[in-house]
């Protein structure tokens, strides 16, 4: 049996990528942010009934019989963010089990990072200069566009998405090609913004520019904080480049309790769906207590952005080595 | 009958779905970071051949459907019903023109075409890729023109129509591709 050894993505590949971390590391060297790097096996994992994750034994005394590889760096990061390490990145392998598509590898890279003292508009301003920097030369990109969630939402389906109505939401779907969304959503809201937002809004944002969509529903917040002035919305916000979803960022939840609650009811949502249990991260707990520094932080998946910069419209022409063929 | 689960659909696969046969024809992983997976499913429903698209959550499920294709010699058409046989076991089926469908203007008696039988009853009938049939009426050509630029329309014996190459006469016989259509060559008798 011949034996299929080649990487799936050309040499230009294998140098953008090179290329783009390292601009990537001069423009946070520039900017006094510390490269950091956390454990991608951990003893807790994060609880989002929506993120599967792989598992593994380390036989080793005194630790836990399982760990847990990492969903995303983001709790690791938030103790060295407690513990006063200042504005912190990080370019890290993340781990999601189940994900594989055009668009999905279970293994991919993440670049994350967190400025201290950033509420979400500066934040975004300073992702808008990154992807900017990175297009620079590579591929025109037009003015980023900024737009709340509602309002592209109700441009694109003309529904109101921060007050569910059943009917309206029942009648869009008939009437536009997804009439399977009326038995498969049923009436979580949360569900339809999931199924309407990514097969009608996505794929029209951002076309050959930087979209930033912020002022997510607040039933889609997971670890945003809901936004101080309107409680129907968080302070997340997303990035797409031709209907790619590229990022996501919040201002941080620094509340101890009110994660922990999070954590809990997310549990329960598991255990109801039979979902495999995770571990609460009680170290996380510890340290937002002792107090997270007021921040917000962002995490942007290196590979779609190679995608994007290199018009591939498969996740294995970017990767050296997709899990199919690792 | 197996169940499969949206991880497992792939091209080709034939489930259930609505009480109809069919066939996935792409399934797309649709995922936003923070929310519900979804597969954007394409599939052909295999007794009315229409495509449709249709989302699942992922992880969901549909039930195997029992379809296979087998190669059979066509028989003869009885006017009503064209009848076929599986070589090996002289198993006769037999197709209405619902089932036949555009495959009929490819049918020589004789010939070997692909029967899809569902809970062993037909489905659809797909000719052979290539077939060589007997052009019974065609405009004489010009002599020595063997370019194949232009060519004419010719009547096969099946009644299909192709457009062949103007040096291509009557009473000829010609390899044709059933898929597109289109005149391969003539074929030497």
């Amino acid at each position: 049996m011949q034996s299929e050894w080649r990487p799936t993505c050309t040499h230009e590949l294998l140098h953008l990528r090179a290329t783009l971390l390292a601009e990537i590391r001069a423009f946070f060297a520039g900017k006094g942010v510390l490269e950091v790097e956390t454990p991608l096996l951990c003893s807790a994992i994060g609880t989002d009934p929506q993120l599967d994750f792989f598992t593994s034994q380390p036989q080793i005394a005194g630790l836990p019989e399982q760990l847990y590889w990492q969903t995303s760096p983001e709790f690791a990061m938030k103790r060295l963010l407690a513990a006063g390490s200042g504005s912190i990145y990080q370019v890290s392998k993340a781990f999601r089990k189940g994900e594989s598509g055009r668009f999905h590898n279970p293994e991919f890279t993440l670049l994350e990072w967190y400025r201290v003292g950033f509420q979400l508009p500066e934040l975004m301003a300073e992702a808008a200069e990154l992807i900017t920097t990175l297009f620079q030369g590579r591929q025109a990109l037009q003015t980023s566009q900024w737009v709340s969630y509602a309002d592209i939402f109700k441009q694109s389906t003309g529904l109101d998405a921060l007050n569910f109505s059943h009917p309206q939401y029942c009648g869009y779907a008939h009437n536009n090609g997804l009439p399977e969304a009326m038995d498969l959503c049923g009436d979580n809201h949360a569900l339809w913004l999931d199924m309407l937002f990514s097969h009608k809004v996505q794929p029209l944002l951002g076309r050959s520019s930087l979209c930033l969509v912020y002022g997510y529903p607040a039933c889609q917040s997971s670890l945003a904080r809901l936004n101080a002035d309107n409680p129907q919305i968080t302070d997340r916000f997303e990035l797409f480049i031709d209907g790619v979803e590229l990022g996501n960022g919040y201002y941080e939840l620094a509340n101890a309790c009110e994660q922990d609650r999070r954590f809990s009811h997310e549990l329960k949502l598991r255990q109801q769906s039979g979902q495999p249990a995770a571990t609460k991260d009680t170290r996380l707990l510890a340290a937002l207590e002792s107090g997270l520094p007021d921040c917000s932080g962002l995490a942007i998946g290196i590979d779609r952005l190679l995608m994007v910069l290199s018009g591939s419209a498969h996740i294995n022409q970017v990767i050296a080595f997709p899990i199919s063929n690792a | 009958m197996a169940v499969f689960s949206t991880s497992e659909f792939r091209a080709g696969l034939k489930v259930m779905l609505d009480n109809d046969p069919c066939a996935i024809i792409e399934n797309e992983f649709v995922k936003p970071g923070k929310g519900q997976a979804f597969n954007r499913v394409k599939i052909r429903n295999l007794k009315s051949g229409r495509v449709i698209e249709r989302t699942f959550k992922s992880g969901e499920s549909l039930e195997g459907a029992d379809v296979v294709d087998v190669e059979m010699q066509y028989l003869y058409n009885d006017g009503e019903y064209r009848h076929f046989m599986v070589a090996e076991t002289f198993e006769q089926y037999q197709c209405d023109d619902k089932i036949v469908g555009d495959a009929a203007k490819w049918l020589k008696d004789q010939d070997l075409c692909y029967v899809t039988l569902w809970n062993d009853s037909p489905l659809a009938v797909t000719p052979g890729n290539f077939v060589e049939l007997t052009i019974i009426e065609t405009d004489p050509g010009v002599r020595g023109d063997t370019s194949g630029g232009g060519g004419k329309p010719a009547k096969l014996d099946t009644g299909a129509v192709v457009r062949v190459p103007l040096f291509v006469q009557q009473g000829e016989m010609i390899k044709v591709d059933t898929r597109t259509g289109e005149y391969i060559s003539r074929v030497k008798e």
